[in-house]
């Protein structure tokens, strides 16, 4: 399972990468998406990913004795994630106006209105 | 005593919050922005004043021991930093009352700058790497907002690539951050001290070049510094002062506080490492300001050189250079939006300066002129002003380490002083000494004309401060020198967070 997520992040992270050193700012955007669910299935993974053990211990309970999921990683993810919706949301309003002012979406095209 | 600790965040947060209550009401907000900008100052005086006295101090946030709790703490670096920032508000906060036009004060120029504060400051007090990204990304977005507001050709472009750059930087950011957390389990930057050591060699060295290259995009050191020239130039002279004197600084923070707590054990390479790109970013930065005809890009570029002096101090890795790199930081935030306010100052619409068509600005305003001199010898490094006893210090301690690599940094870094020198005479000589060419007439002025007699009060301020500074450098070194001790030895701040059971 480790593994399996594992390729599945660095394959986030290379097409995240990959769509961002493309021209058209869409693909920016689109880059920018993968790269930050790239990095939250990264602390996933990196926090150990165990199945169906809940880190709750009843009232007076015993102390759990194999490791159990761990919640900080899922709490990291939890914030990571809202503040990712944030900046994806701004990037994407700016992409908008890029577009309105320039009429084309080639990041290139911008080179030439430099003063 | 512990409420301080969260003060530098609350009051910007309030500020904020206040300022959007009134957000169709202008004057209410200005006043509110002022008004926040002073107390935050008082903050940080009070700040200082309390870890000067009482040594490193450290809350917890909601109640939960150390290592599990948010924690927020203050050694005299976050405490000079958060002092930094108050003033700086307050400079560009009494600039904004007229530099900052109708349509981007309407669209809620307050409660951005005040976010972005807030941002910095709570960067600057955090004990925690999760914290310290969270607080990154409340800095990033204001500063996103504050540098396309207005929506004017040029900054569109110069904000695709802050956006991209910075948006990279975080997501490394936060993949170290992940990979920290999966190998020991911690994110208390005090507790990290402790465990990372522990770790295997490889790992430790793969997670510290990462947070070296997401700190590094923040701070534009050498090969990653692309985006700040083409960003810093366009938005209004009151943004640019402020990203100039507190943006960058918060990468370089983020820098020496991470490799001079957390990732110190193979000092060695990272920090040999750091020194190469120290030199690298001095030299291309002045480089790129060389080649440049306009003033703020010149500026743009020295930042980036600049950075490369306060990066030195981290890489030759003494009490002594750390001392250095903490007077370059502050003395450089100081002068160099200093400078930015002068450059709004140079034509009547703020906008910024092609030297070819500058001209006779020291028969036209003396005093402006008077400020602009004294602020750019400054940056040079010219005795007796500030960036002469940030230099000192910094190649002194190079000249002490002694090694090759040292000498070949100091070496540079006289180097590049020189030319700093140069490029500033060459504004000096174009904008304010050459008579006005005849062109400068024929074009059309600009209809916009400000109200500038507040604009000259933080530009004064600001020049006085940094003199004084440098006529009178001891009672800063004095503090600059005790911030550096406790940031080369982390005992007192590991002690001060985790309490006295750990070492």
């Amino acid at each position: 399972m480790t593994l399996l997520l594992a390729i599945v992040v660095g394959a986030l992270y290379a097409s995240g990468l990959f769509l961002m050193l493309r021209r058209s700012i869409v693909k920016l955007a689109f880059g920018l998406v993968l790269l930050g669910h790239g990095t939250n299935l990264l602390i996933l993974t990196a926090g150990g990913v165990v199945r169906g053990r809940p880190p709750l211990i009843p009232k007076g309970g015993a102390p759990l004795d194999a490791p159990p999921a761990d919640p900080v990683a899922q709490a990291l993810i939890l914030t990571a994630i809202v503040i990712s919706f944030a900046v994806v949301a701004f990037a994407i309003v700016l992409l908008h106006r890029v577009h309105r002012t320039m009429g084309s979406d080639d990041i290139d095209s911008l080179e030439s209105t430099r003063p | 005593m512990k409420v301080l600790l969260v003060l530098p965040v609350l009051v910007p947060m309030a500020t904020a919050a206040l300022a959007l209550l009134f957000f169709r009401r202008e004057r209410i907000q200005r006043a509110l922005g002022l008004l926040g900008s002073l107390v935050e100052l008082g903050v940080g005086v009070a700040l200082l004043r309390a870890v000067v006295r009482g040594g490193i101090q450290s809350t917890q946030l909601g109640g939960w021991p150390s290592p599990y709790g948010i924690t927020f703490v203050v050694d005299l670096f976050s405490a000079l930093m958060v002092l930094l920032a108050g003033t700086i508000a307050v400079a560009t906060s009494i600039y904004s009352v007229s530099d900052i036009d109708r349509e981007r004060r309407a669209h809620g120029f307050y409660p951005l700058m005040h976010v972005l504060l807030m941002g910095t400051n709570g960067v600057f007090v955090t004990g925690d790497l999760f914290n310290l990204y969270v607080w990154f990304e409340v800095t990033l977005i204001a500063s996103f907002v504050l540098l396309v507001l207005g929506n004017e050709r040029p900054q569109m472009q110069g904000a695709i690539k802050y956006v991209a750059m910075n948006l990279i930087s975080s997501a490394l950011f936060l993949t170290g951050v992940g990979i920290l957390y999966g190998s020991v389990h911690a994110l208390n930057m005090a507790d990290l001290s402790l465990k990372v050591p522990t770790l295997s060699a490889p790992i430790r060295t793969t997670l510290a070049m990462i947070f070296l290259v997401a700190f590094g995009i923040k701070a534009a050191v050498f090969p990653l510094f692309f985006w700040l020239p083409d960003s810093y130039h366009t938005p209004p002279v009151t943004v640019t002062a402020l990203f100039a004197g507190l943006l960058t600084k918060v990468g370089v923070y983020a820098l020496v506080r991470v490799f001079t707590l957390v990732f110190v054990s193979d000092g060695e390479s990272t920090h040999a490492l750091l020194l190469g790109i120290a030199a690298f970013t001095m030299a291309v930065g002045v480089l790129g300001a060389v080649s440049q005809r306009e003033v703020r890009r010149i500026l743009a570029f020295h930042s980036v050189s600049q950075v490369g002096y306060m990066v030195m101090g981290l890489g030759l890795f003494t009490s002594s250079s750390l001392a250095g790199a903490i007077f370059f930081v502050l003395h450089h935030a100081i002068i160099k939006s200093n400078l930015f306010l002068i450059s709004g100052l140079m034509r009547p619409d703020g906008k910024d300066v092609r030297l070819d068509f500058q001209g006779g600005l020291l028969s036209r305003s003396p005093g402006l002129s008077a400020c602009f001199l004294v602020t750019a010898l400054s940056l040079a490094g010219l005795p007796p002003l500030s960036g002469f006893w940030a230099k000192l210090i910094l190649v002194r301690s190079g000249l002490e380490v002694g090694s090759r690599g040292a000498a070949a940094v100091v070496a540079t870094s006289l180097a590049v002083g020189l030319v700093t020198l140069i490029s500033m005479t060459k504004i000096w000589n174009e904008a304010f000494w050459k008579p006005a060419p005849p062109e400068a007439e024929l074009a059309p002025r600009p209809r916009v004309s400000r109200p500038r007699a507040l604009l000259y009060v933080p530009v004064v301020l600001m020049t006085a401060l940094g003199v004084t500074i440098g006529m009178a450098p001891e009672p800063l070194l004095e503090i600059v020198r005790r911030a550096a001790a406790q940031l080369a030895d982390p005992t007192e701040y590991v002690r001060a967070v985790l309490g006295d059971a750990r070492p």
